[in-house]
């Protein structure tokens, strides 16, 4: 998908070019922004070092396991169809914590242990009603911290480069409930029954 | 309230972290090294789709296919109140995170860093994650094929996002 959309940017843009007579600009724009690709990556490595350093700490002080504690009785009452005491459980919230904390790397190996754990209870390869709820809150991704974006800000001169992470949060937000509500009202329907 | 609520979030974090850390014991100087060399590794994994985006936006801005495509769908965006700039960020944030990350920068270096599009390309990346790469990695690593409401569902999710990080947005900034 992403290989056609990206000859799509590529392809439209020299063509308009061509025809607007722009094309010393394009040239110029090709060059530039491959400059600047590089300041930008360069300039993001301080602050994503400092971020991934301060999170380590968070992880490695129990502050997701806090976080999990906190996240168990709304994860036990979204997942009705797996036993209460079931490693599923478990792996979820710790995905979901890791993900709340913005540590993607540490996030996605209990993610996929859940999602085994999932596959245990269901054996088929169709999805189950708790593999699609937990993927949907996977993907709405409601982050605390998103640190990449902080740092990239940061990095290209914001006064205050943290102050769209309230509106992010609220955003974000948002975006689960509908989510969730979505797959909730949907998994009955007989259009998504396998 | 809310500026200044958010002018404490790094250095509230810089302090708390750490003096938690502490009180568990743990020795939170070591484990800061470790953790923040895995800085370098992140910016180089992400490096080449930063490139290849930016260059691709950097054709689209410079042959002036931006304007043309803000000139078409402006009398759609105006009415929710999006700059219409950010309609490419809104298109591909679904589809690939490091391609959003690219175009998110682009629009951060070109309207400048405290600009309300700005400010809204950061509200719209950190809102959702990549819904098709979610479903695709974690569906495919059990072998499961059909996948259901969730293609639904995440997709909804996406919708809401984009138009509630317009919506608080424009509350906020």
């Amino acid at each position: 998908m992403i290989n056609y959309i990206w000859i799509f940017m590529i392809g439209v843009g020299i063509v308009v070019g061509m025809i607007n007579g722009r094309m010393g600009e394009v040239s110029k724009a090709i060059i530039d922004s491959s400059e600047s690709a590089v300041t930008i990556s360069i300039g993001l490595v301080g602050i994503m070092s400092l971020w991934l350093g301060i999170m380590q700490i968070a992880e490695k002080s129990g502050l997701m396991d806090m976080l999990a504690k906190v996240l168990k009785p709304a994860i036990i009452k979204l997942f009705p169809e797996i036993p209460k005491n079931h490693p599923a459980i478990g792996a979820m919230i710790m995905n979901i914590s890791a993900n709340m904390l913005g540590l993607g790397n540490a996030a996605t190996p209990f993610g996929i242990k859940a999602m085994e754990y999932l596959q245990e209870l269901n054996k088929r390869d169709v999805a189950s009603n708790s593999m699609c709820t937990f993927l949907v809150i996977n993907t709405a991704s409601v982050q605390f911290l998103p640190a990449v974006m902080i740092g990239l800000r940061a990095s290209l001169g914001a006064k205050n480069p943290a102050d769209f992470v309230l509106a992010g949060l609220f955003s974000s937000i948002t975006a689960l409930t509908v989510g969730l509500v979505v797959v909730k009202s949907l998994e009955k329907s007989s259009l998504f029954k396998e | 309230m809310l500026k200044s609520i958010s002018e404490f979030i790094i250095p509230a974090i810089m302090l708390l972290i750490p003096a938690y850390g502490l009180i568990k014991h743990v020795k939170i100087y070591e484990v800061f090294l470790d953790g923040a060399k895995e800085g370098i590794n992140t910016i180089i994994k992400i490096f080449p789709a930063l490139l290849a985006m930016l260059v691709a936006v950097g054709v689209l801005r410079a042959s002036g296919t931006l304007d043309i495509f803000a000139k078409w769908i402006s009398p759609l965006t105006a009415k929710i109140g999006m700059p219409s700039d950010v309609v490419p960020l809104a298109i591909i944030r679904p589809l690939s995170g490091s391609g959003a990350l690219g175009i998110a920068t682009e629009l951060i270096k070109s309207h400048g860093p405290d600009s309300f599009t700005a400010k809204l390309a950061s509200v719209m990346y950190g809102s959702t994650e990549t819904t098709f790469y979610v479903l695709a990695v974690y569906f495919g690593s059990v072998g499961v094929k059909k996948m259901r409401h969730s293609i639904v569902a995440g997709i909804a999710a996406d919708i809401a996002a984009i138009l509630s990080s317009v919506f608080y947005s424009r509350l906020f900034f």
